[in-house]
């Protein structure tokens, strides 16, 4: 298997490796696949509550070299965009920023996966954190 | 170690940017079970095959013809020797899966009359396995043995499955993965005394570790050139021709070369070639192995008193000595596989392979398919050094490091967290 140089190079410098903190209301975190199937994403963003814009993102990946380069471009792209422009980033973008052959199609369907999940997340703890707050303000 | 020395300028892409201060030259081959390199000594047996000796070994009226079968009867007798069998019993073929289709097909169909089993285990190469999954169609029945953790074929399991039925048994000397070496002389005994065929493939073993014929009770074993520092596209398939005779069907139909049972015109610079790699290798295999187990266990240690997690895929102590078979757990196979590029090893990883499925011979070990995903195949080979184990072990240990950083499973075993009992989100794909 030879590589597209975008993905070599996302595989050698890796954009935006970490973790936040999960239990951070602001933070939505994704955790996609399986490690018997070889992938496995985590994707986690920081919300900016009053802008819905994404100020940070960070990623950790088990998978083969175009699954770390899917994740770590995904990462890249959502930092600065609101939730809902998030969202419409699509893996067959993925797939032709990174080249990427047939058989790694699944890899950029997972990132996809792992950002509408982080997003998921994130609006879950916006639903469920409401009524806290407004519990604490009475 | 010093870390600024430029050295080798290799062909591909992005290798060559690691510190090598002892001079290696990149990229560092140690895949030997896929393939050997040839031994320039075998080259050197050949070249005369191509030109000046180019004779047909079955022309008989002019010296052109007898000096190519010269040189195929010295090579039949060279196989011979090196595993014990006399020069008659020796079929040249064109490699490892015609033999043992030829083995398994001709066996099966010789002895139809006899009976309709045929025994064989999972971890088989898929020469064995479908040629049995195809006798299958063919209305015969075929017990695919299990294996232990070790990779081992239960012997119990075996006495249990041989019924009166059973034609032949087919298992291999040492699996091409693992490295794992089955116990041949037990299973050839075993068969000689229920009276049935018993047909290894070789090809791994032959030239590595001692295999006698007469002394494992073998009835057909399966050769190829290109495992043993010799050429590609030349085989061999030992048949029994007494106590007792085993006769099989041929595959090809032609001119009744190979006493009939393999038709078509000889490759003789091959046939020269195998006959001199397995004569270099009866010379050369007990110093040999010893330095190949050296050379492993070298790269073993290296990399299990650095990183933790890491285990060893079948039987340590049954193995072939240039294997070192290990999963790295957390760490995806591909991916390592990338970042020690100038270094060409296999994984069990799926993504490696055509089918997207791991190993399916790790899986038969009862490996988790996260580490079958997890592991990398070590082939060393006569021509590795101390100082090329000594890269390899320091760049596999800096890679896995790197990747466990980036592994989301890494960080969360690291918490606590047991990775067994969490609900996947998984993606089938």
């Amino acid at each position: 298997m030879s590589y597209s140089d975008k993905v070599i190079d996302h595989y050698n410098n890796p954009r935006n490796v970490g973790s936040m903190d999960k239990k951070d209301a602001d933070v939505g975190t994704g955790l996609v696949g399986a490690p018997e199937c070889g992938d496995v994403m985590k994707l986690q963003i920081k919300v900016n509550p009053q802008t819905n814009i994404i100020e940070d993102a960070k990623f950790k990946t088990f998978g083969c070299g175009s699954a770390i380069a899917s994740s770590s471009l995904a990462t890249e792209w959502v930092k600065g965009k609101t939730i809902d422009q998030a969202l419409e980033i699509k893996n067959t973008e993925i797939v032709k920023e990174l080249a990427l052959p047939p058989v790694k199609i699944h890899c950029s369907v997972l990132a996809e996966d792992a950002i509408r999940a982080a997003i998921g997340d994130w609006k879950k703890k916006q639903q469920t954190a409401k009524p806290a707050e407004m519990h604490a303000a009475q | 170690m010093s870390t600024d020395v430029k050295t080798a300028t290799p062909s591909s892409q992005d290798i060559g940017q690691h510190p090598n201060p002892n001079g290696i030259k990149l990229p560092i081959y140690m895949d030997n079970h896929a393939t050997t390199p040839m031994d320039p000594r075998v080259l050197e047996e050949m070249l005369p095959y191509f030109m000046e000796k180019f004779g047909n070994a079955a022309s008989r009226n002019h010296p052109f013809g007898w000096a190519a079968e010269e040189a195929v009867e010295l090579s039949r007798e060279r196989i011979a020797k090196l595993i014990g069998a006399t020069a008659k019993e020796i079929i040249f073929t064109s490699g490892a899966t015609e033999s043992d289709n030829l083995a398994i097909k001709g066996v099966a169909e010789m002895y139809r009359e006899k009976g309709n089993h045929i025994i064989t285990a999972v971890t088989e190469h898929k020469a064995v396995l479908d040629t049995c999954k195809h006798l299958e169609k063919l209305g015969y029945r075929v017990t695919y043995l299990p294996v232990q953790k070790d990779g081992l074929v239960d012997l119990d399991d075996l006495q249990r499955a041989i019924d009166d039925k059973t034609i032949l048994v087919t298992i291999m000397a040492a699996n091409n993965e693992i490295g794992v070496l089955q116990p041949i002389a037990e299973i050839g005994k075993m068969c000689r005394e229920r009276g049935v065929v018993f047909h290894t493939d070789a090809v791994q073993a032959i030239g590595k570790v001692p295999i006698d014929v007469n002394k494992m009770n073998i009835d057909v074993a399966s050769i190829t050139g290109h495992k043993l520092y010799g050429p590609k596209g030349v085989g061999a398939l030992y048949v029994r021709r007494k106590n007792p005779r085993v006769q099989l069907v041929p595959l090809i139909d032609g001119g009744g070369h190979e006493r009939g049972m393999r038709s078509g015109t000889l490759n003789v610079p091959g046939i020269a070639g195998l006959g001199k790699a397995c004569a270099l290798a009866q010379e050369e295999m007990p110093q040999e192995s010893c330095k190949m187990a050296g050379l492993r266990n070298r790269l073993k240690d290296s990399i299990m008193s650095r990183l933790d997690e890491v285990y060893i895929n079948g039987s340590w102590e049954h193995r072939l000595p240039g294997n070192l078979n290990i999963s790295f757990a957390y760490v995806e196979g591909e991916s390592l596989l990338m970042g020690i590029n100038d270094i060409a090893v296999s994984s069990g990883s799926a993504c490696t392979s055509a089918t997207l499925e791991p190993s399916y011979v790790l899986k038969a070990l009862g490996t988790g398919d996260d580490l079958a995903h997890s592991s990398i195949r070590f082939g060393i080979g006569r021509f590795n050094t101390e100082a090329e184990i000594d890269y390899v072990a320091d760049r596999v240990v800096e890679t896995v490091l790197r990747l466990r950083e980036l592994s989301p499973l890494y960080e969360m075993a690291k918490e606590g967290v047991d990775l067994k009992s969490v609900k996947w989100a998984a993606e089938a794909h």
